[in-house]
């Protein structure tokens, strides 16, 4: 596809729908391309919401990862605040909500995902979740009103949202609980002993943590303030419920129109989905690995790849996404990166001592390296990045050593 | 606002006015700028917003952190004294003029 009359519709002005975006158009592709997203701005990046952006009141604009002139200047049609409602794979037209058709010769969806609220939730000023400039701008607005007021203030969720809001919150000196169904913090990502740590770390701050707390419902209370009320019959009133319960994949275009999904729609690893010419990207998909099992991943990273990977296969050029997954979190100043996914480790080991002067843990699996979680451990995170998967990676008995020098290992991998 | 001047991999040169308090990587990517990936967004976590200052005018940028020095250590293109992290810096006034260039590649 490389004719002038072709055109690419991407669905979705985020991360992974800009990148895909470029992409095509570095690659050559000459047609026209139209990137279509229902909020108003121009892509933007989401990580600093719930960081430091929450508390020092930047500008909105800094979070700009493409200004609308910067994409006009590649060639990039980019429509903010347009919806699209529907598409037809067979028709090979999309419908706007300002009730126009697009016609496409190749369909990137990168849609993203939306945050699971809980029942009661939906109307009141009080509570809140977090994905959007929008979200976080209410957001900001509510933690200064509560430090005014001297509100308390509950997070529902001890995942890397809700600690982080957590963490923010605090540095504005508010009174913080967070709740957790599970029986410890970040329970699907860290090891059992680095969920105690971050545990420590947010009580040491001052943060009050119900673990293994089930909530029931949310109730507002008046115009700006609501009750949340857990199973066991206790009841706490804040003047700021956030909910970072997870997101669900916004796969509903997709599903309507006949292309396979299952919590996402389902991507092969260069992110073709079940109909030709339409590819998928980022939040909005889940990734068919060669063994059959499927991964979700929710990270910058795998946006900017799939983002690729989604382009290139319309130009009909093979580019898996097989780096080393990575992510990263701030709270109180500390950065815990990970590289790599320790589901399913038998072996750990510790590097450093665990303490905020840095650490890394190291995740083993049948004596191979699968992951390493770093806290304030720059250097380790980016050796983890480099050699996990290849032979350059460490055995269990060089971690353990620790005169062995590990960053020995970067010229075996370069 | 602080006119800065980048230096595109392609040897093109772009100036922009940014405004005080951002940093440079912000603006160099908002205006679409060549070279700059910032898959991070500025949290000093990835190094894929290597730029390298003008070798004169070092001296008058605040000093990298610690974080920014082990990141540095990865940086895909070669790292140079000069080298910085584009997301690390800030604009101000002192810094009118500055011309910074982008390495070849970042990723
Ligand atoms: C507060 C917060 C903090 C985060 N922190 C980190 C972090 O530290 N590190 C990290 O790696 N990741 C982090 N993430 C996750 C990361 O931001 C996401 O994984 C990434 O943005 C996904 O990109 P995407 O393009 O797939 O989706 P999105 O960025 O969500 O973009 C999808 C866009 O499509 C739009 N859209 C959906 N349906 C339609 C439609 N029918 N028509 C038009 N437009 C539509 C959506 O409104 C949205 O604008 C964070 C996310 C949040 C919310
Ligand atoms: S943008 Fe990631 S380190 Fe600068």
């Amino acid at each position: 596809m490389t004719g002038s009359d072709q055109h690419i519709l991407v669905i979705g002005a985020g991360q992974a729908g800009l990148q895909a975006a470029e992409t095509l158009r570095s690659n050559g592709f000459e047609g026209r391309i139209s990137l279509y997203g229902d909020e108003p701005y121009a892509p933007y990046h989401r990580p600093p919401l719930s960081k430091a952006w929450l508390t020092e009141k930047i500008d909105e604009r800094q979070l700009t990862i493409r200004d609308i002139s910067a994409l006009e200047r590649k060639g990039i049609l980019l429509r903010t605040g347009s919806v699209i409602e529907a598409i037809d794979p067979h028709a090979r037209s999309a419908r706007v909500s300002d009730g126009s058709l697009v016609h496409w010769s190749g369909l990137v969806l990168a849609t993203g995902a939306t945050p699971r609220r809980l029942p009661g939730s939906e109307s009141s000023k009080a509570v809140h979740v977090l994905r959007s400039r929008r979200d976080a701008t209410e957001i900001a607005e509510r933690l200064q009103h509560c430090a005014r007021e001297g509100r308390p203030i509950i997070i529902i969720g001890g995942g890397f949202i809700g600690l982080e809001v957590a963490a923010s919150a605090r540095k504005l000196g508010l009174d913080v609980t967070i709740v957790e169904a599970a029986s410890r913090l970040l329970e699907r990502v860290l090891s059992s002993d680095l969920s105690q740590w971050y545990a420590d770390l947010h009580r040491s701050r001052g943060t009050k943590l119900l673990i293994g707390a089930q909530v029931s419902n949310i109730e507002p209370v008046g115009p700006d303030q609501a009750i949340v009320h857990f199973a066991d019959g206790r009841s706490v009133q804040a003047g700021l419920v956030l909910t970072g319960i997870g997101v669900i994949p916004n796969d509903g275009l997709a599903r309507k129109a006949g292309i396979e999904c299952d919590n996402g729609i389902v991507v092969d690893d260069c992110c073709r989905t079940s109909v030709p010419n339409i590819v998928a990207a980022g939040d909005c998909t889940v990734r068919r690995l060669p063994d059959g099992a499927k991964i979700r991943l929710e990270s910058v990273q795998n946006a900017v790849e799939q983002g690729r990977s989604a382009a290139l296969a319309l130009l009909g050029k093979e580019k898996p996404f097989t780096e080393t997954p990575w992510f990263w979190s701030d709270q109180y100043g500390i950065k815990l990166q990970i590289a790599g996914l320790s589901h399913g480790a038998d072996t750990w080991v510790r590097r450093g001592e665990s303490s905020e002067s840095g650490f890394s843990i190291f995740h083993f699996k049948q004596d191979r390296l699968i992951a390493v979680d770093s806290v304030n451990a720059v250097k380790d995170h980016m050796l983890a990045r480099r050699v996990i998967g290849t032979s350059a990676a460490p055995t269990i008995e060089q971690v353990q050593d620790a005169r062995f020098d590990l960053f020995t290992l970067r010229s075996k991998s370069a | 606002m602080v006119a800065i001047t980048y230096v595109e991999p392609s040897g093109s040169k772009v100036e922009i006015n940014v405004k005080e308090g951002w940093n440079l990587m912000q603006a160099a990517v908002a205006n679409g700028v060549e070279g700059i990936v910032a898959e991070c967004g500025g949290s000093c976590v990835c190094a894929t917003c290597h730029v390298y200052i003008d070798p004169e005018r070092l001296a008058e940028l605040p000093p990298p952190s610690e974080d920014e020095l082990e990141l540095l250590e990865d940086v895909k293109a070669e790292r140079k004294p000069n080298s910085r992290l584009s997301c690390q810096v800030k604009a101000n006034e002192s810094l009118l003029g500055l011309i910074v260039t982008i390495p070849e590649c970042q990723t």
